[in-house]
């Protein structure tokens, strides 16, 4: 299965955000999204996901037109996102927050509770099941995230810079959940990211836009060795 | 002197209660809506008259047609005035709601007059009861039995079901709860349906009390628990409770220990109180984080 962006579109007034943009994210494989600030990443996830329309262009899941979708449609056809800013419900439990996934979808409360409890401790978080989510570190907030997104079922997920903000342990922690996503769900995942050590070792290929086009896009080490890129992102050090 | 002092404090508390009751009634609609509700008050004031109506066959029939008047009351305005809305500023928000109070209203006294009218509900209530030689009013202790047990049952349901979870989810983050695939048809249905049973419990615990139905009985309630809803902190449900439940006490207590002529100026007081309290918490009691954190 395959979710692709077609020759996609956005302006802002005279700002144009993506500019005849094309990707595809293949199930079972980790997308990396990069580029400077400003160069059309998170409007893009936003249109993938149907937060936004494109101007131009359309959004496609396994062939199926999505683009005039609401987002409620794509993250029931399994397209789920997360935010650059965590957003979990800081008033219920860790616990609550999957539940609240789960029980969207169908589940009955006591199934939920115990389907969150499965997927906590997979994740390492079983002990904290029962705490608000206002007491979790950030690191730990992001994970929850990402079980909380795991709850709707998805085909393929949208990450928007999980690892912003993380410590390193922290950051090999989410990226080891990420593969284990991509391995054991099957899942594709997209992922904006600043950080490249991550991104180099996470993703199975790499997509990368400038100024709101596509500047370049191969697998890790061809990103890494592309001059346009590393004029326009990556500089001279990151060879 | 004892025995006064724990009278006045169970009348605070049954007060307390009722004004609990209205308060979490507003403050659920606030929560998932940031909607505040006046026609909360025409919800009460419905539920009386069906009480007034149902009375004579029987007070079983009476308080059942009271609840099922209000929910359905509830509902008629959510689908019809406040869906279409929905989304829409918060200014735009109130009005409508004051425009559906006072539609309601109006409409009742074209209906039925805006004379009082007596309603002898549950007299047997009006009895006396003795305990460890204090003589308290059956009524006040009632009222204190189905406030709590109201109170639990609403938490309870909050916290233990899944159209609950659904509620509080939606009451913090809105668009975020939409977005896990919680129907906001469906949970906004809820939150008002469960705002008419609670205006329904009022009514009935109210008209007992007065003895009286009038147009405009659900106003006076609802700008006092409303009031409360500010103090406890807007869009948090214990804060509505807890709010309510204050300024319940807090006017019983004012109306005991004021001098005799200062008595008159009691909400004056009440209001001087408010406003000490929302200059040092300006976000209430119990501040509600989703209104600083929506999508």
């Amino acid at each position: 299965m395959e979710l692709a962006a077609e020759s996609v579109s956005v302006r802002f007034g005279g700002l144009v955000a993506n500019d005849d943009i094309s990707l595809s994210i293949a199930s079972g494989e980790v997308l990396g999204l990069i580029g400077p600030n400003g160069a059309g990443k998170t409007t893009l996830v936003n249109i993938l996901s149907g937060f936004q329309r494109p101007h131009s262009g359309a959004i496609r899941l396994a062939g199926t037109d999505m683009t005039h979708r609401k987002p409620g449609a794509f993250a029931r056809a399994g397209i789920v996102r997360s935010f650059q800013a965590v957003r979990l419900f800081r008033r219920l439990t860790v616990s609550e927050n999957i539940e609240v996934g789960l029980v969207g979808r169908g589940l009955s409360r006591g199934e939920a509770r115990r389907q969150a409890f499965a997927m906590l401790s997979e994740f390492d978080l079983g002990h904290r099941a029962a705490q608000p989510a206002s007491a979790l570190s950030y690191g730990e907030e992001r994970r929850v995230g990402l079980v909380r997104a795991l709850a709707l079922e998805p085909r393929f997920l949208l990450l928007d810079e999980p690892a912003a903000g993380l410590a390193a342990m922290e950051a090999e922690e989410l990226k080891r959940a990420i593969l284990s996503i991509r391995d054991n769900r099957g899942c594709g995942v997209l992922v904006i990211e600043h950080n490249m050590a991550l991104v180099m070792s996470l993703c199975d290929r790499i997509h990368v836009l400038g100024g709101g086009k596509t500047i370049a896009a191969g697998r890790p080490e061809e990103i890494r060795r592309n001059p346009a890129v590393r004029t326009a992102y990556l500089g001279s050090t990151a060879a | 002197m004892i025995g006064q002092a724990i009278q006045v404090l169970v009348d605070a508390v049954s007060v307390g209660g009722l004004y609990s009751l209205t308060a979490l009634g507003i403050g659920l609609i606030f929560g998932v809506m940031r909607l505040i509700n006046f026609a909360h008050a025409q919800l009460i004031t419905i539920a009386g008259y069906a009480l007034l109506v149902l009375l004579t066959p029987s007070a079983v029939l009476a308080v059942l047609g009271a609840v099922v008047a209000a929910v359905l009351l509830a509902l008629l305005v959510e689908r019809t005035a406040f869906r279409p809305l929905r989304g829409a500023d918060p200014a735009t928000l109130l009005i409508a709601s004051f425009a559906v109070s006072f539609f309601i209203e109006k409409v009742t006294i074209m209906l039925v007059g805006s004379r009082p009218k007596g309603v002898d509900f549950l007299p047997a209530l009006a009895g006396q009861v003795e305990i460890a030689g204090v003589r308290l009013q059956l009524l006040q202790l009632v009222t204190i039995v189905v406030s709590v047990v109201l109170l639990v049952t609403t938490t309870w349901f909050l916290k233990s079901t899944r159209l609950g979870l659904e509620m509080r989810a939606a009451a913090e983050n809105f668009r975020m709860a939409e977005v896990l695939g919680i129907r906001a048809n469906r949970v906004i249905a809820t939150a008002f349906a469960i705002s008419g049973l609670l205006a329904a419990a009022v009514a009935c615990l109210f008209v007992a009390q007065t003895g009286l139905v009038q147009p405009r009985m659900g106003l006076q309630l609802v700008i006092i628990a409303f009031v409360g809803t500010v103090i406890g902190g807007l869009g948090s449900l214990p804060g509505a409770a807890i709010g309510g439940f204050l300024v319940g006490v807090a006017t019983i207590l004012l109306q005991a220990l004021l001098p005799p002529d200062l008595r008159v100026f009691r909400e004056a007081f009440l209001f001087v109180a408010v406003t000490v309290v929302l200059l040092f918490r300006p976000q209430g009691l119990i501040p509600a984080r989703g209104l600083r954190e929506r999508v």
